[in-house]
């Protein structure tokens, strides 16, 4: 029986905390009295994940049909899944993917299907390689479909694989994938691993246009998210069920398929992240030193290299499909399951150490928009009810931040950075300015389209992402990051946790509450 | 003439050692965590120490088809032709039991380690790979390597000794049910002095329970090769002697089906220390010597084994005239 999520209030017996620092750690003592929100235990996982898809797909959700009566010969499928954004650390083969797929494939070749495409829901992430694809789909489904034109990465700037819907009763344009709007079926296969994933988000953004996304990815959104990991209170939520319905409305008929993982996130080697550090055992210990004092002594290259190879040992904990909303509905009871700790009240500071990936930088850098992106973006609207920092508060980040981007992946970046950021770091006056010229760069749009750089305008949204919290907070100080980088982004750079502190009581006053969000695995606070 | 001057010399440094160096780096322990085991938070209550082992160590896997080969080989190459030599075993009343077809409970007296692999050797063919050793969970179980070993090389399973264990219990009629035998020592333990303890009902209870019938056993000289508390083998010679298969009678209990396995094997040390006819009649008439010994100063238990120790016994007859003499050191 894995044990629940927990609150630890620090004393003076409490070891030192473990921190992610990118592609390290750190041990810091927490100040007496902290509170650290420790994550659950990971929940347990199907016995037999395949028998749970067929079993899905036999009996779906809401009113839905199921599948097997939904296919037929002569019929168009289209199965659009998601891309190398999930999950993080990309899993182990077989991926929940490929093992879904194959079942969906198993039940349209038995109903007679010839005519199947399968397209990466890309939004305007960049393209997946063919190892990436493969790994995702497995070899069998990509060496069936990719050979022949039949495999396909969603392009949101091809003038003639889009189709656009009409609009929403809010004005929001619905602009998507044309394959997918002309099927006779839709099957959408999504992992969910953090709240905000799956739902209507996964059509209507993950085979949509920048004319689309733009309604829902804005500044507006975000600062009316609260957070975006809350269905229910989020703005960016409410935009995609609105081009959901709407689509669903315009006749596209879409099974949807969720999966969800537990967070046995890592191997064996790093297990010691995995657990408590006052439960660490010997192995454990010596697993830390000598990967830490290795990883210290590693060029940084190779250190990515070596944390990018990671394949996570997560398992599938639940699969539902069917009719979307009920299917989400399903899926998120599932996430909250795993996720969910529940905190008392607000903190004056928050604290936390960002690991070495995030969704948009899987085999690449983290650059440091993508630093801000996952602390200011993820981690801090990883809670449900009110934040775990209160109004006015700090944020103390703990990474390298180095001044580092991936030319292939992230060009737009790094003008984003070199060129935007030192004009202004405000999202509003950004998107005003900016947002507009880079979305509409044509270069950055054939590298988008030819390359596998993400599409000119991510990188605001990025910054978008982090909205939120930069509204809310009353600085951000990150611990051990390259000072001109962290400071470019209008943050505090401090050396250690310790100076980070006392930086914070200058805005929030002397003796100030500390709580650290420990990560990982992954969590999400329930806040009262 | 100027007083010619040299530079001063140059300060000797001290040889560079980096092996050192790089003990003091990596290897010495500072003095804290991560280097020393973590301290534990004050609001963290302690779970309770995992237990896997005592009564909680799990034996399934030396039942295993393989690991039961591997010792079927370990027991014929290497354990009886030790015995053999070390123990030079003379067993007798195996015609007691040669109709039995059934998974039974072998109650023996106990003096000695090496009871169980020369019960195991001497066990015939059809039990003598199917038998698991009842074996006390606080000695035999109590450190990883320890129930590794003695689960494999004996097929033992823990019995917890010092109080009643509905878990050891239920898996000893468990296995009882799925056709093994048992080797168990209602004693308990070995003996300290030579003479028998009082015997527990933990096999009578198994043989109520599950039907099994008890088939007693008296082991005869196997103290004089390993007392408890010795730490060196010596070779000699051991009498090894099955009785009849004892049933529970309609109605028995446990404890009654007990008195009578103690008064079996009592019989069948009577048995080696007369002859057949005289224990049987000692038997009926209710005057066997009992295992136990006198209840008298520690002396007096050692004349009095001495006075015992087997009479029609290859191994240690009487002096001549059956006069009392003192035991063997160690006996």
């Amino acid at each position: 029986m894995p044990r629940p999520g927990f609150v630890l209030d620090v004393d003076r017996s409490t070891p030192p905390t473990l921190f992610w620092h990118g592609e390290g750690f750190r041990l810091e003592r927490l100040p007496t009295g902290s509170r650290v929100v420790y994550p659950p235990e990971p929940v347990e996982a199907l016995g037999d994940p395949d028998d749970a898809i067929r079993q899905a797909l036999l009996h779906p959700l809401g009113d839905s049909r199921p599948l097997p009566d939904l296919l037929s010969a002569g019929m168009k499928l289209t199965i659009a899944f998601d891309d190398v954004s999930l999950p993080l650390p990309p899993m182990e083969r077989p991926d929940n993917r490929q093992r879904v797929i194959e079942v969906v494939l198993d039940m349209a070749a038995a109903a007679g299907v010839d005519d199947v495409v399968l397209i990466a829901a890309l939004a305007l992430h960049r393209r997946m390689t063919e190892s990436e694809l493969r790994h995702a789909l497995g070899d069998r489904v990509y060496d069936a479909f990719a050979p022949h034109g039949l495999l396909l990465q969603h392009d949101a700037e091809d003038p003639a694989a889009l189709v656009l819907l009409g609009e929403t009763d809010q004005g929001e344009e619905v602009e998507l994938n044309r394959r997918a709007v002309e099927s006779d079926l839709l099957v959408y296969v999504n992992i969910n691993l953090v709240a905000m994933d799956g739902g209507h988000k996964s059509v209507a953004t993950g085979l949509a246009s920048y004319r689309s996304l733009r309604h829902h990815h804005n500044v507006r959104t975000m600062l009316h998210s609260r957070s975006f990991m809350d269905q229910e209170r989020s703005a960016l939520h409410s935009s995609n069920w609105r081009m959901g319905r709407f689509i669903a409305a315009s006749g596209v008929k879409i099974f949807q398929i969720e999966t969800t993982l537990n967070t046995d996130t890592f191997p064996s080697a790093f297990g010691f992240l995995q657990r408590r550090e006052w439960e660490w055992n010997g192995r454990d210990r010596a697993s830390f030193l000598a990967v830490s004092k290795t990883l210290d002594r590693t060029p940084d290259r190779m250190r990515r290299s070596i944390f990018q190879a990671i394949k996570s040992p997560h398992r599938m904990t639940s699969v539902q499909a069917g009719e979307v909303e009920a299917v989400h509905a399903a899926t998120t009871a599932n996430v909250y399951r795993q996720h969910l700790v529940e905190v008392d009240g607000q903190a004056d500071v928050l604290t936390f150490g960002l690991p070495y990936i995030c969704p948009y930088n899987v085999n690449s850098v983290m650059n440091p928009i993508l630093v801000m992106c996952l602390g200011l973006g993820y981690f801090f609207n990883l809670y449900r009810g009110k934040p775990l920092v209160r109004p006015g508060g700090v944020v103390i980040m703990s990474h390298p931040t180095p001044w580092a981007f991936h030319p292939v992946h992230h060009p737009s970046y790094i003008d984003f950075f070199e060129e935007v950021l030192a004009d202004t770091t405000d999202p509003i006056e950004i998107e005003k300015t900016y947002e507009e010229r880079f979305a509409t760069d044509d270069w950055y749009r054939h590298l988008y389209r030819t390359s596998h750089a993400y599409h000119g305008v991510h990188p605001f949204y990025m910054w978008y992402w982090g909205a939120h919290a930069l509204d809310h907070l009353g600085g951000v100080i990150i611990v051990g990051g390259d000072p001109r980088a962290v400071r470019r982004m209008g943050f505090k750079p401090a050396s250690t946790l310790r100076d980070a502190l006392e930086m914070a009581e200058d805005v929030v006053g002397p003796e100030p509450t500390v709580t650290h969000f420990h990560c990982p695995p992954m969590a999400m606070a329930d806040v009262r | 003439m100027s007083a010619e001057t040299k530079p001063p010399a140059p300060a000797r440094r001290l040889p560079v050692n980096p092996g050192a160096a790089f003990r003091r780096r990596v290897a010495r322990p500072r003095g804290s965590f991560p280097f020393l085991a973590p301290t534990w938070p004050g609001g963290v209550e302690r779970p309770p120490p995992e237990r896997d082992l005592g009564v909680d160590y799990d034996t399934e896997w030396a039942r295993r088809y393989g690991v039961r080969m591997a010792r079927v080989v370990v027991t014929e190459a290497l354990t009886r032709p030790l015995l053999r030599v070390l123990a030079s075993p003379r067993v007798d009343g195996l015609d007691r039991i040669a109709a039995l077809d059934e998974p039974a409970i072998f109650a023996a007296n106990h003096a000695s380690h090496i009871d169980t692999p020369l019960l195991l050797t001497v066990l015939p063919e059809r039990w003598r790979h199917k038998t698991v050793v009842a074996a006390g969970a606080d000695y035999f179980f109590d450190k990883k390597w320890k129930a590794h070993w003695f689960a494999f090389s004996i097929n033992a399973i823990p019995i917890e000794r010092q109080r009643v264990s509905r878990r050891s219990a239920d898996l000893a009629a468990e296995l009882l049910t799925e056709g093994w035998s048992l080797i168990i020592f209602p004693e308990g333990g070995r003996s300290p002095d030579g003479w028998a303890q009082s015997h527990r009902p933990g096999a009578a209870w198994l043989s109520v329970r599950t039907g099994c019938p008890v088939v007693p056993v008296y082991l005869e000289g196997t103290r004089r090769i390993l007392p408890k508390g010795g730490g060196k083998l010596r070779p000699g010679a051991v009498h090894v002697t099955f009785g009849s298969p004892l049933r529970p009678g309609e109605g028995e209990d446990a404890r009654e089906l007990a008195v009578r396995v103690e008064q079996a094997v009592a019989a069948l040390a009577d048995e080696q220390i007369t002859d057949w006819w005289t224990a049987r009649r000692r038997a009926a008439a209710r005057t066997t010597p009992g295992l136990t010994g006198p209840s008298a100063g520690v002396w007096r238990r050692s004349w009095a084994l001495g006075a015992r120790t087997g009479r029609r016994s290859h191994l240690a007859p009487l002096s001549p005239g059956g006069e009392r003499r003192w035991p063997d050191r160690d006996s």
